[in-house]
């Protein structure tokens, strides 16, 4: 979205394009996204990770639905074939990275104090606290939130939403705009499916599909080690797509589109 | 509440406005809000003056408008409105589609006072 071309000109809003002055005011057309700067920061973060070829993903989920316990089994899982690091996001407490560090792995904490989501100028700063040389895979574990984090880019290339079979499986539906936002949903803790009765997996994933979205659904469950080749394999064909579009100097932003970007495309 | 900070993003883009046509201040702010951008005008509203405060923005009065969801099907093709969490074709019922208004999250126009009143 820019606004040299008029890209950011949607069927929505291209009325309100051209205003007429009033008398003793001057009245100027903007059309610039709120989050400019965020975006321009964000953007500026993924050329840092696209110069070191380096694939970065955000995951987001609520509280609770496992993202630091997936982290832990997948970084165990990747330990001797990639380099990875992690940005952590929390309210308070360094406990997250701790967890990662104690595997080894290189983690930055990011206290948020009350702040309920990450945004570009956060990772920004987290990533001049860490050394990314030989990073192949960096993980931006988000507040757990499922409204607030959606709506800022961080100049990942990926979104992961996770659900845990221990929330409704109705979440996506209730929770439209996150959901909407995922490139691949988790669906976590599945060993619990035996005990619980009311999570129906394939109504979790008709929720997602009500939203337009064609995101691939994993099941797994990270303690007992179930379902975790198919996430592994996923990860490395992103990887090896991430790699692809550097050698050609292209990137890739989450699936969410921006309105110029659908616009864009609709009218290519 | 993220909306807190989109009404500060929102005053410090007012202010580079207001800078660039080297007025004195605002006196109306057009937000354009669609219901799939994750924020609720009337929360935004409400953190506007906080953020607000002690700028040029403060006196500024804050409009909302906003267009409804449309999608156009991939499959179909035909373009109809939707709502927040069921964005299927309203003619052939495939999810197949994409966007075409709704998600919007635009600073729309500022009307400014160019001369000390």
């Amino acid at each position: 979205m820019c606004n040299t071309c008029g890209c950011n000109l949607t069927p929505g809003n291209q009325r309100l394009a051209f205003k007429p002055v009033a008398k003793g005011a001057t009245a100027v057309s903007v059309l610039k996204g709120l989050l400019a700067k965020n975006d321009d920061q964000a953007a500026h973060n993924r050329e840092h990770f696209d110069r070191r070829g380096i694939l970065a993903i955000n995951l987001m989920s609520s509280p609770g639905s496992g993202k630091t316990a997936l982290l832990e089994a997948t970084l165990t899982a990747l330990k001797n074939e990639f380099t990875c690091a992690v940005i952590e996001g929390d309210l308070e407490t360094e406990n997250d990275a701790e967890r990662i560090r104690a595997l080894g792995v290189t983690a930055h904490q990011i206290v948020t104090g009350t702040a309920c989501h990450l945004d570009a100028h956060l990772v920004h700063d987290a990533l001049h606290h860490m050394n990314l040389d030989g990073v192949d895979i960096l993980f931006i574990e988000n507040v757990g939130n499922l409204v607030c984090p959606a709506s800022f880019d961080l100049g990942q290339h990926l979104n992961v939403t996770l659900l845990s079979v221990t929330e409704g499986d109705d979440k996506p539906a209730k929770y439209p705009v996150m959901f909407r936002a995922a490139d691949a949903m988790l669906l976590t803790k599945t060993d619990l499916l035996a005990v619980l009765d009311d999570f129906d997996p394939d109504q979790a994933e008709a929720h997602l599909r009500n939203l337009a979205n064609p995101a691939p659904v994993l099941r797994l469950s990270a303690r007992k080690n179930l379902g975790m080749d198919a996430w592994l394999a996923w990860l490395r064909e992103q990887l090896a797509a991430q790699r692809a579009r550097v050698a050609i100097g292209q990137s890739r932003r989450p699936a969410i589109q921006s309105d110029g970007q659908t616009f864009h495309s609709a009218s290519a | 509440m993220h909306e807190l900070a989109v009404a500060q993003a929102l005053v410090e883009q007012v202010e580079a406005v207001i800078v660039q046509h080297a007025a004195m201040q605002a006196s109306l702010i057009r937000v354009h809000i669609g219901p799939l951008a994750g924020v609720v005008p009337e929360l935004l509203a409400t953190a506007f003056p906080l953020a607000a405060a002690g700028s040029r923005a403060e006196h500024a009065e804050l409009e909302f408008s906003h267009a409804p969801i449309t999608v156009r099907c991939q499959t179909c093709g035909a373009e109809t409105e939707a709502a927040m969490n069921r964005l299927l074709c309203g003619a052939c019922g495939d999810w197949h589609t994409q966007i075409v208004s709704g998600d919007e999250l635009l600073l729309e126009s500022v009307e400014l006072e160019t001369v000390p009143t």
